[in-house]
């Protein structure tokens, strides 16, 4: 189970951006939270993801307290979540080629061997052809990038992903096609997943349930849907 | 007829490109005159390093004279055909002295350069991607280092060592570490913000895997610009220490003991025992500098969408 108790957490103490924020996703359910551009949706997930340390409350990944964050945070425990950013531009180092980019959390878990079988293996879920993967992210689409991100949160096989907004930069056709790799991954594994978004209808229709931002920060979260 | 006029005062008194270039064709007339100064800073530039370059080089392997022949019968001569650069107060030919003082600056500049970046980039990097109370730490020392003068601390560092070269390099490059370490900082903490420093974090990457991955590849353009920018400083550094009598030891020809031999000729009417050498660290120094502006240029957006490259 992943729980977020009660959350307070920002970028400067005296205004938290998020303010005792409760939300829990039980091991192979999907939850969307949905909330208006601002609200502190991404910094939320940045804190469930372990990237960011909320000023008050607690996160609970798989029944044990998280007291580390980031570079602190026990390897296994960082790689059991993985993240899918909004933009895919940002969140690709320019100098990889997408190859190196989805194996880079293989390399840097010193899991080599496996590298060349898992990015063939991936790619072909994403949808992403062999030519695309020698190019670096300034020679491909948003949409061929976002796949690859999307293929790297996966190459470790985390127990819990987090997407946010994943699919708020791009055509129907590829969100489609990333939405499906990633339910044919849950489906395979039973990973929780934390959807984050604006568009109610893509939750709704993806996810288990889905909760509106208001909910969350209040004393008890109520289900939309 | 009014605006004009007003243009023309916001000119003067340095305002806006806007509005000193109101109309498209000015503004493209202005636009093609600095590339054209551009482009010529950057020829003229190159040629003069690769001419330095290829006659510290070539000319002491071919040339096969002795620079440190002494001819007490041809002392102090004027620029002629035999001597282009006369001689000096022992004879001793200066053109050839001054090709082998350049190459002795050339090398302390670019060592000490070169070692001042690797130190900068290392505690750079170390006090950006450590971040929290380290990063004070480390850039509280740096201040601190900087608030003294760097000639002075040079000084210090070159008399606790015999007179050499080598003194020379660890004095300059132990006292221009300091504002490299801090492009480098800056470069490290606006990197280590963006999503991807975030995704390889979630992704299991080591703080170390981090900064050696991701963050220095982002920061090696700045750091490499900073250290050719710091060569000509470091040839001037290491003139003014030979200068003052504390780089180089007076028989080795090194840019800054040719001045320095040279005083007392100046004084006496003989212009060319110092005008040569400081030709020699000017022209160069001033053509290191252009290539480094026109890089500068060239890895700052704003600057190559200005310059339109």
């Amino acid at each position: 189970m992943l729980e977020l108790r009660t959350v307070t957490a920002g970028y400067d103490r005296r205004t938290p951006v998020v303010r005792d924020a409760t939300l829990t996703v039980t091991a192979g359910e999907a939850v969307g939270l949905l909330g208006p551009s601002g609200c502190g949706k991404s910094t939320l997930a940045r804190v469930a993801a372990l990237l960011h340390r909320p000023d008050a409350g607690e996160v609970v990944l798989d029944g044990i307290r998280v007291h580390h964050y980031r570079h602190r945070a026990p390897r296994d425990r960082r790689t059991a979540v993985g993240v899918v950013f909004q933009q895919p531009r940002l969140s690709a180092d320019p100098r990889l080629r997408l190859t190196d980019l989805i194996a880079e959390p293989l390399r840097a878990t010193g899991r080599r061997s496996s590298v060349p079988g898992r990015v063939a293996e991936l790619a072909e879920t994403v949808g992403l052809t062999p030519d695309l993967l020698t190019r670096r992210p300034h020679e491909v689409s948003d949409g061929q990038l976002q796949r690859a991100c999307v293929a790297r949160a996966l190459v470790l096989r985390p127990r819990w992903l987090i997407c946010d907004e994943m699919t708020a930069m791009l055509d129907a056709s590829t969100t489609a096609a990333l939405v499906r790799a990633v339910e044919d991954y849950r489906t395979d594994t039973g990973a929780g997943l934390l959807a984050v978004g604006h568009d109610r209808t893509l939750l709704n229709r993806w996810c288990d349930r889905t909760v509106h931002w208001d909910t969350v920060t209040a004393p008890a979260a109520k289900t939309l849907a | 007829m009014a605006d004009t006029t007003v243009g023309k005062t916001d000119t003067t008194v340095g305002k806006t490109d806007t509005a000193e270039y109101a109309s498209p064709a000015a503004w493209r007339s202005h636009g093609t005159t600095r590339r054209s100064t551009h482009a010529l800073r950057l020829r003229v530039s190159a040629v003069l390093v690769a001419v330095t370059v290829l006659a510290v080089l070539l000319v002491p392997p071919l040339v096969q004279l002795d620079q440190q022949a002494v001819d007490l019968a041809a002392k102090l001569l004027p620029p002629s055909w035999s001597h282009p650069a006369g001689t000096d107060d022992v004879g001793r030919d200066l053109l050839l002295r001054c090709v082998y003082g350049l190459r002795v600056s050339l090398l302390v500049g670019v060592v000490a350069a070169l070692t001042a970046t690797v130190i900068g980039t290392a505690v750079g990097a170390a006090a950006g991607s450590l971040g929290g109370w380290a990063d004070r730490l480390i850039m509280r020392v740096v201040d601190t280092l900087s608030s003294v003068p760097h000639l002075l601390l040079g000084i210090f560092i070159v008399a606790m060592f015999r007179p050499g070269v080598w003194p020379v390099v660890i004095s300059v490059a132990l006292t221009h570490w300091l504002s490299t370490a801090r492009i480098v900082r800056a470069e490290v903490l606006s990197l280590r913000s963006r999503p991807y420093i975030d995704a390889a974090v979630s992704g299991g990457a080591s703080r170390w895997r981090v900064t050696v991955r991701h963050l220095l590849p982002g920061v090696l353009p700045q750091a490499g610009l900073a250290a050719v920018l710091m060569v000509p400083h470091a040839m001037w550094h290491e003139s003014a220490l030979s200068f003052l009598g504390l780089g180089l030891p007076t028989h080795t020809a090194s840019l800054g003991t040719l001045i320095q031999g040279a005083r007392g000729s100046l004084l006496a009417g003989q212009w060319w025992p110092t005008l040569f050498p400081g030709l020699f660290l000017i022209i160069p120094t001033l053509a290191i500098a252009g290539l480094a502006g026109v890089w500068r240029e060239r890895i700052n957006p704003r600057r190559r969408s200005e310059l339109m490259l």
